[in-house]
């Protein structure tokens, strides 16, 4: 996926705290860090902020969250960012953390999938289940393919000049796919388990327009096997209603949605304890120094997968992160409400 | 005359619902009506069955293939459910997702089978 991407060669960038996933608690420890002159940066690997609340149910309403009897996923999302903004917390989207370690002056440094590097005093892991990655097909054999010739994205639509190229899928990005590479391409062949189509009527019909025109080959089946040289896929076995059919193939992109995998997390050498990270419930620190956990990844005695467990997490969190990233500084307990200092901070007096 | 009394096995309260693992294994387990036949495999840990959002039927990760004499009884999937599948790997015409499957005192016997991946 991230293959293509060249390392920037740019300077890292430095910062007080640096926040690892921008669900509804990781955007939240903008405010409470922001409380305490604590600067913020928020890495998502989503392309947009809200984490699960605005990929998985954007307008599903939810019923317990304090104060607001009912608000949806998308319009939490959108409360927290107008909350925040007075922090001015910058937001980096389609990134994904791969690397952190502790540097020897004893900050962190975090590189992320897009080669951009922070340099920080402390890290926030709020990355609620993990990071949304594509659901790879459980082929055997796919894993030495992708990023050659199996692709869950495109980067560069010239990839796939000359190509035969197989899109499984029947959603937007299946079929706005075959649509954009049917031009460039030596061959499209969509393939779907059923003649039906999530994807917006619209490509649909221009799709089934390919199809008439032969440009483009639909069938309804389902892939069983794959197979090829290295990591070159050279030909893909369909199963269809009618049997079995190999067809060849230069280039495969499976669009089967998102899932959440915890990822790289499982390799910052972190105590973890079935794929959820153990804190203390007066700190939210993990088994590392500066490094604090909130939200659905955290664990502790009593632990509740809830929204505003994580609002309760970080308010706690930031006051240790305090500690680290202003020890000389004595930090004096105040109320947004009687605070002109705080209030200050949030722009309102 | 009466008519004979013929023993008939009435439905149960807790209808007995297995799961047949890939590797043919089987493991039986008494369910509350109500429930959903997602929530029956959580209850129990029944492996295969991951069920990552929940029930909201967003995930496609709790897909199982209905035993082929029960298939009338459990229904087919609605537009919703049917549009999740094609998230789901190996889709077959006995393909559910068992977040969507109410278990009701008729559904006691239940027979599913847990596929090898839930992707």
């Amino acid at each position: 996926m991230s293959s293509e991407a060249s390392p920037a060669a740019a300077a890292p960038i430095e910062t007080d705290a640096v926040i690892i996933g921008a669900g509804p608690v990781g955007l939240f420890a903008v405010f409470e860090l922001g409380l305490v002159d604590i600067k913020a940066h928020i890495i998502d690997i989503l392309d947009k902020p809200g984490g699960q609340c605005a990929e998985l149910y954007p307008e599903k309403p939810i019923y317990d969250i304090p104060a607001l009897p009912t608000v949806t996923g998308q319009e939490l999302t959108d409360r927290l960012l107008e909350q925040i903004k007075p922090f001015g917390a910058e937001l980096h989207l389609n990134e994904r953390v791969d690397a952190l370690k502790r540097l020897p002056d004893g900050r962190f440094s975090l590189i992320t999938d897009a080669g951009t590097e922070f340099i920080t005093k402390v890290v926030v892991i709020a990355a609620g289940g993990g990071s949304f990655t594509p659901k790879r097909p459980p082929l055997p054999g796919i894993e030495n393919f992708e990023g050659h010739s199996v692709f869950y994205s495109v980067r560069r639509i010239e990839a796939m000049r000359d190509k035969n190229v197989l899109i499984v899928g029947g959603g937007d990005s299946a079929l706005d796919w075959t649509l954009a590479l049917q031009p460039v391409a030596k061959s499209v062949t969509l393939l779907h388990r059923r003649d039906d189509f999530r994807a917006a009527p619209h490509s649909v019909e221009k799709m089934r327009q390919l199809v008439e025109t032969g440009d483009v080959r639909l069938m309804i089946g389902q892939v069983s096997s794959i197979e090829g040289e290295g990591n070159q896929l050279k030909a893909a076995t369909v199963k269809s209603k009618e049997g079995e059919e190999r067809i060849d193939v230069d280039a495969m992109l499976p669009f089967f949605g998102l899932t959440m995998k915890l990822g790289p997390v499982a390799d910052w050498g972190l105590h973890l304890t079935e794929n959820l990270i153990p804190v203390d419930t007066e700190k939210f620190e993990t088994s590392e120094q500066g490094i604090f956990a909130v939200g659905d990844i955290n664990t502790y005695p009593g632990k509740l997968k809830l929204i505003l467990s994580g609002f309760h997490e970080v308010a706690l969190m930031a006051q240790q992160a305090h500690k680290y990233v202003h020890p000389e500084k004595k930090l004096l307990f105040q109320y947004t409400t009687s605070s002109s200092n705080l209030q200050k901070k949030l722009g309102v007096s | 005359m009466p008519a004979p009394l013929i023993w008939k096995a009435l439905p149960r309260a807790m209808p007995k619902i297995t799961f047949i693992q890939p590797d043919g294994s089987q493991q039986a387990v008494d369910s509350d009506v109500g429930i959903t036949l997602m929530e029956a495999a959580k209850i129990h840990d029944v492996p295969g069955i991951d069920a990552e959002c929940g029930g909201a039927c967003a995930c496609a990760t709790c897909h199982v293939y209905v035993d082929e004499p029960w298939q009338d009884k459990t229904g087919t999937p609605n537009p919703m459910e049917e549009d999740m599948l094609d998230f789901a790997f190996d889709v077959r015409d006995s393909s559910r997702l068992s977040c969507q499957i109410k278990l009701t005192p008729e559904l006691d016997g239940l027979v599913v089978h847990v596929p090898a991946k839930q992707f």
